[in-house]
């Protein structure tokens, strides 16, 4: 039963992605997951506030069946696969707990202090859930895509702008836990 | 039906998520500590078994199997957008220990909080598009 509910290790997860990289190619299409975050914009009525959100929304019917499925898979594993519990670097998950009383780490998947959602009636969690989601969603779009758009597939494709935007991601991420959580939590 | 296939190529794609912990804010976290290879390895792994696979298609000019041709444009050039957009998705990735594919497969897992995230997420496209022109690119 164990093997069921363990983590998935790196090497097998990377090739596995690296699978669903090639068979969205062979489909003839490309992984990127952040692109629906726009059809979803147009869908809503956006392409009458800008011309970014003008194009044939039906033709990314395809990436919309994708995002539904991952929901589903997370689903399916969370409910079936999983015990949602995330163990982490002890040293790391020390440091949470003194610095930012997160103290959820090897307990839950997510942590319990931002995510569960009866710690949603404090505005400052919605607050950095918000924020999280926009600056993700404008970054994603002004870059030209996310981590499988431009880290996966772009860089697969041994694109320097993939590159760029990458390492852009781990320069953000660093500024953010290091500079910014300390401000923040 | 023809989208069947996209359906369980997500579903594959989202127990993988899930199984990996790469939908995990503390993997995300903890990342950027430097605190494990884990995420280090899935990246790299992925990538090297990607380029391979890419130059391959490239030199035996595989086609999909659908007919026409594969997905691998080169994408434009320039340096401002890449990074300065790259910087602030990194900001919220961090942030929200989620990127845009984890998002939907942690909807699925049913987190009610990441809809606030996702939400947030169409918020910021739907901004970049009002600005889009006024931004360098």
């Amino acid at each position: 039963m164990n093997l069921i509910y363990e983590p998935w290790p790196w090497y097998v997860a990377g090739p596995l992605i690296a699978l669903v990289m090639f068979l969205l190619l062979f489909l003839g299409k490309k992984f990127g997951m952040s692109s629906n975050l726009r059809t979803a914009c147009t869908i809503a009525g956006a392409d009458k506030a800008a011309d970014f959100f003008k194009f044939d929304w039906k033709a990314e019917r395809w990436n919309l069946m994708l995002a539904v499925g991952a929901a589903i898979g997370g689903f399916i594993a969370s409910n079936y696969l999983s015990d949602n519990k995330v163990e982490i670097n002890p040293a790391v998950a020390e440091q949470l707990a003194e610095d930012y009383q997160i103290n959820s780490a090897g307990e839950a998947y997510l942590p319990t202090e931002i995510f569960a959602t009866e710690n949603l009636s404090d505005p400052s969690n919605i607050l950095i859930l918000l924020l999280g989601g926009l600056l993700v969603g404008f970054g994603a779009r002004y870059a030209g895509g996310c981590t499988s758009g431009h880290s996966i597939s772009g860089m697969s494709n041994l694109q320097l702008p993939s590159l760029i935007a990458t390492i852009g991601f781990f320069i953000g991420g660093l500024i953010m836990v290091h500079l910014l959580f300390p401000l923040i939590f | 039906m023809r989208y069947f296939i996209y359906l369980l190529v997500g579903i594959f794609f989202g127990i993988l998520m899930f199984k990996s912990e790469a939908a995990s804010w503390f993997r995300i976290y903890e990342m950027f500590q430097f605190g494990s290879f884990h995420m280090y390895g899935i990246m790299g792994s992925a990538l090297f078994i990607g380029v391979i696979g890419v130059q391959i298609i490239k030199r035996k000019n595989l086609k999909p199997l659908g007919g026409g041709e594969m997905s691998l444009k080169p994408k434009d050039k320039s340096i401002a957008r890449y990074l300065i957009g790259g910087i602030l998705f990194g900001l919220g990735w961090a942030l929200a220990g989620a990127c845009p594919g984890p998002m939907y497969v942690l909807a699925g897992s049913g987190y009610l909080s990441i809809l606030i995230v996702i939400v947030g997420a169409i918020a910021g496209t739907f901004l970049y598009g009002l600005l889009k022109n006024k931004l360098p690119h």
